[in-house]
């Protein structure tokens, strides 16, 4: 039935996922004695061979300190860790490479523009909307902020379908919204809220916007400029790239006035005991030695994806997930939570009666690696009044024989609380 | 698949399906929230102490998966009717089992081997909590902090 269900689907032949797995050595190892189903590239993607060794290679023949040395490999490295900027500045569009910050992932990007931009351009009673949809990292930052200049933090709500409820954001917009803070991409539900219709709202009511892109980079094209957006945020390690990097990518304007958050080495001009001044951006928001084998791998991954395309990618996640929701829709007792159609990658399910813990548990004695629990989005979970979901997340080295794999292993749990 | 019909075996599933003393009881004069951020579990333990040390009522409610709620439903029935010191003492015997700090093959102790079932949980050591959660908030309402988390 599977095999005839994916014959049945245009097939996208220019992707070939068993080539791009054998990319993946982490996809050959067994877990429990079965072959890993790896179905959580949305809390971290597995890394392909073209990253590990462009790390492995920086340590072992381009390693040294960057922006600093006149020497050679000091000067080698400094250039690799740059050509990372420009290569972002091209995947996400930007028109300035000066305007991609390297952070240590999304989370410390959005944290950059809360404590920069909005503790000081905001003001007591000045308003941030985020959304009900938010990770906790789009909504802590906003917080810690909000406690030192008395803005106030508004919830946009969402509807049933786990969508944005744009009736209650035109509502919310107004004289005293100064930020948006919203998600590309959910990452507990995987919905796509409508940000090409969101984004010209806040900037009529003369917000700005920052987009979380976390999710979004990883399952199609990015276009910074198209989208119109202030700030973007997105971490390495989702995009099949290493930990502990991400980047902020901001408008030059805006990222010239904010005034440095961190202090240290490297975004410094000149430092006295009492007062010191600051380089220009980017390296102004960049304090301290980076992680710069991480950061120079990170172009591989961006170069890995581009060149399978990132319209490729999509359109093979695309038919997975279609091929889940048709396969949990057609078990009893299976509810998705956010069923809006704008959704890639992610399904977010409920099986009757049994507890999104023991699920976790029992699937991964079969091999199959899901996220339960909240997925670090709480707010989600209290619209829905759940406590928990069980969260598959598909990334380009998934399979339809592996979303089979997730349903034979549900199945079986459902024997065993039978 | 043992090491998951022993997590799951029977009398666990019918306890989680079908949890006993799982109501708020209106006499109750201590009580505490356990609250598992990991897994966003929560529930709360309802005591009545009497003037003696005596658990004389204990209850609970909330949501939680099959072992927490398990383990909860376990817990009321074996620590009703118990001092306090008595309940204290066998959740640090029940603790150290869980964790693997004792084995007990056949215990000595009724009050434990009933709690063998939940033996399990050993092989999965992210779900100790889960079994363990209730009897960290029992214990927390016997020392008046009405909130504790697992974190």
């Amino acid at each position: 039935m599977n095999a005839a269900l994916a014959e049945a689907r245009p097939s996208n032949s220019a992707f070939d996922v068993e080539k791009v797995r054998a990319d993946f050595p982490i996809l050959s190892r067994e877990v429990h004695g079965k072959p890993l189903v790896y179905l959580d590239s949305a809390a971290s993607a597995q890394k392909p061979r073209q990253v590990i060794e462009a790390e492995t290679r920086v340590y072992e023949e381009e390693y040294a300190n960057v922006h600093r040395g006149v020497h050679y490999l000091s000067q080698a490295a400094t250039q690799k860790f740059e050509a990372t900027r420009t290569r972002i500045a091209s995947f996400i569009n930007a028109p300035d490479e000066n305007e991609v910050v390297f952070t240590r992932g999304a989370s410390e990007a959005i944290n950059l523009v809360a404590f920069s931009y909005a503790a000081h351009f905001l003001k007591e009673g000045d308003e941030i909307l985020i959304s009900e949809l938010e990770h906790h990292s789009n909504i802590v930052p906003w917080q810690l902020a909000a406690q030192r200049n008395g803005a106030v933090i508004r919830a946009i709500p969402i509807c049933q379908d786990g969508q944005i409820d744009m009736a209650a954001y035109a509502d919310l917009l107004g004289p005293r919204t100064k930020m948006v803070a919203i998600t590309a991409q959910s990452n507990a539900l995987g919905i796509i809220p409508p940000l090409e219709r969101m984004i010209p709202m806040a900037h009529d009511a003369s917000a700005k916007v920052l987009v979380d892109g976390c999710q979004a980079i990883t399952h199609r094209p990015v276009d910074v400029q198209a989208m119109g957006c202030d700030f973007f945020a997105f971490s390495g390690h989702k995009i099949y790239g290493p930990t502990g990097v991400g980047a902020l990518w901001g408008r030059a304007e805006l990222l010239e006035a904010m005034p440095p958050w961190q202090g240290g080495g490297e975004m410094i001009a000149r430092v006295g005991i009492e007062k010191s001044t600051y380089k220009g951006i980017p390296h102004r928001f960049e304090a301290g030695t980076p992680a710069i084998a991480q950061v120079i791998a990170l172009k591989d991954a961006l170069d890995y994806v581009d060149g399978l395309g990132m319209g490729a990618i999509a359109e093979h996640e695309a038919m997975l997930l279609d091929h889940a929701v048709r396969r949990l829709e057609a078990m009893d007792g299976v509810t998705i939570i956010g069923t809006s159609p704008a959704k890639a990658s992610i399904v977010s399910f409920l099986l009757d009666g049994i507890h999104p813990h023991d699920i976790g548990t029992i699937v991964d004695r079969e091999g199959v690696a899901v996220r339960v629990g909240h997925h670090c989005a709480q707010p989600v979970m209290e619209y829905y009044d759940i406590a928990a979901t069980v969260r598959a997340s598909f990334g380009l080295y998934n399979t339809l024989a592996e979303v089979d794999a997730l349903i034979a292993s549900l199945e079986k749990t459902r024997e065993i609380f039978a | 698949m043992d090491d998951l019909r022993d997590l799951y075996q029977e009398v666990i599933l019918d306890h989680g399906k079908n949890p006993r003393n799982f109501r708020h009881p209106e006499d109750a004069n201590r009580h505490a929230e356990g609250d598992n951020p990991l897994c966003g579990d929560r529930l709360t333990i309802y005591l009545k102490i009497g003037h003696n040390g005596l658990v004389e009522d204990v209850a609970f409610e909330g949501r939680g998966c099959a072992i927490s709620m398990a383990s909860a439903s376990m817990m009321t029935e074996i620590i009703a009717g118990k001092t306090e010191e008595a309940a204290r003492a066998l959740f640090h015997r029940f603790h150290d089992f869980v964790t693997g700090k004792e084995e007990i093959e056949g215990a000595d102790d009724e009050d434990l081997e009933k709690l063998i079932v939940l033996a399990g949980v050993k092989q999965f050591p992210m779900r100790v909590k889960c079994a363990t959660l209730a009897w960290h908030t029992m214990t927390a309402a016997m020392d008046g902090e009405n909130v504790v988390t697992t974190e």
